[in-house]
């Protein structure tokens, strides 16, 4: 037992690595706040173009679907990192987890989005052109705002995975809070600064995973 | 040379490809294994988890819950970081191919529980009642009546989460399990050439386009959607 707490519970080392960590979270807060919007704009794009009446953008969408459905995030990360400097393109630790992300998630988001927007009867399209809104204005202020609130729990959801898998950016040497705590393990010997990173996913995500099984639980009832 | 040469040179270049290929091939075979175990354990435990919440006895259903928020909050590379690291130091040994199997095969649990569990409870009230009513016990209302349901109508949401985890098998590469990703990058760092890459990423579709691919097949032949 005490052997344990020492192992991952060592309060002398949490607190050394503390300013270290500090530091890695704020890198993390700042790669979720580009890649989130990101992922959510790249994800309506993907959708709307899912919706177009060109056969061959809707089977591109459906290619690049598939291909990362498919493709595990790490390995698209490894992709671009270590593959692009051989086509003369060196990317950034930073632009790279930001490229990587962008793709992957405007494949997720975007078939979120899709389901929420085949959700919405066709009803409310031929009543929003029969009022003179034309067919842009019809997707922007008629169904869009209807499709995401119907499928705002899956947005949630899916949110929290890609904040956990920020943690991949680790990988390509970004310095965010994996990072920071995983150099503070090697230079400690001691594994308690990973499981401090560990608290503070918790303290971040827990109550959101609460508030969705909630929800969840709700709807089935 | 024309850029296409140059490009077919440092990403398709077929002398690698057959000097790599059996290196791949290997790293394709762990991962499948990987993946296998952890989705038959993971979703074995999974399921048995939400049977014992069924029982609504309060501190097992606290414990499960608490088991399952966790798990669902962490990142698994934390995890695997976690166990990878710190086992060792308190004299418990396990293989990189051990702690990958054991972390994802928690982390599927937590959301087959949690899916599984969301099947149970939207399973109707009468369905118990009448199952009961024939002389059913608890356990066998459960097993035979309640539970048949709940897979089907947990099906959509654990297809796609079985499918998320399994490819996380590529997080192994972080702690030297020798899976396709892996392999690659030692391939490169050996021929100074990103054909190794290029061929892990199709060594991936190869395994898991098929996986997304049955996922969907699942999904329509056996989920119900209830309105």
């Amino acid at each position: 037992m005490e052997v344990l707490a020492q192992q991952f519970f060592n309060l002398d080392v949490m607190i050394r690595a503390w300013p270290l960590i500090l530091q890695g979270f704020g890198m993390t807060v700042l790669l979720c706040l580009a890649v989130i919007p990101l992922g959510l704009i790249g994800g309506l794009a993907v959708a709307s173009a899912s919706l177009s009446k060109s056969r061959a953008l809707r089977w591109t969408v459906k290619g690049f679907n598939d291909v990362f459905r498919a493709l595990p995030p790490l390995v698209v990360l490894i992709l671009l990192y270590s593959g692009l400097p051989f086509a003369g393109i060196r990317l950034s630790p930073f632009a790279a987890v930001c490229l990587a992300f962008f793709l992957n998630n405007s494949s997720f988001y975007g078939e979120i989005y899709r389901a929420g927007i085949e959700s919405i009867g066709r009803g409310q399209w031929e009543a929003a052109r029969s009022t003179g809104l034309n067919a842009p204005q019809t997707f922007a202020y008629v169904i869009l705002p209807q499709a995401v609130r119907n499928v705002i729990p899956d947005l949630v959801s899916n949110t929290v995975e890609v904040v956990k898998l920020t943690s991949i950016a680790s990988v390509v040497s970004f310095t965010e809070l994996v990072y920071a705590a995983d150099m503070a393990r090697s230079v400690t010997f001691n594994t308690s600064p990973i499981v401090l990173a560990a608290l503070i996913y918790l303290v971040i995500l827990w109550p959101v995973v609460r508030l969705m099984s909630r929800l969840e639980h709700r709807v089935a009832g | 040379m024309t850029s296409l040469d140059r490009f077919v040179e440092s990403f398709l270049n077929p002398k690698l490809m057959l000097r790599y290929w059996p290196d791949i091939a290997q790293g394709m075979i762990v991962t499948v294994e990987i993946a296998l175990a952890v989705l038959a354990t993971g979703l074995a435990l999974g399921l048995a988890l939400a049977l014992s919440r069924s029982y609504r006895i309060a501190p097992v259903s606290a414990a499960i819950v608490v088991f399952v928020d966790v798990f669902r909050a962490l990142p698994p590379l934390v995890l695997i970081l976690i166990i990878y690291f710190g086992l060792p130091n308190v004299g418990v040994n396990l293989s990189a191919f051990a702690v990958l199997w054991l972390v994802l095969s928690l982390v599927l649990a937590a959301f087959a529980e949690e899916a599984l569990w969301a099947g149970i409870l939207s399973v109707r009230r009468g369905q118990w009642d009448a199952a009961r009513s024939t002389g059913l016990g608890f356990g066998a209302a459960l097993v035979h009546v309640v539970l048949p349901q709940a897979v089907r109508l947990a099906i959509p949401p654990l297809t796609n989460r079985t499918i998320a985890i399994t490819k996380n098998t590529a997080l192994g590469a972080v702690i030297g399990v020798g899976e396709v990703i892996n392999q690659a990058q030692t391939a490169v760092s050996f021929s100074g050439n990103a054909t190794p890459l290029m061929m892990a990423a199709l060594g991936y579709l190869a395994i898991f386009a098929p996986v997304v691919a049955l996922g969907a097949f699942v999904e329509k032949r056996f989920a119900w959607r209830r309105a």
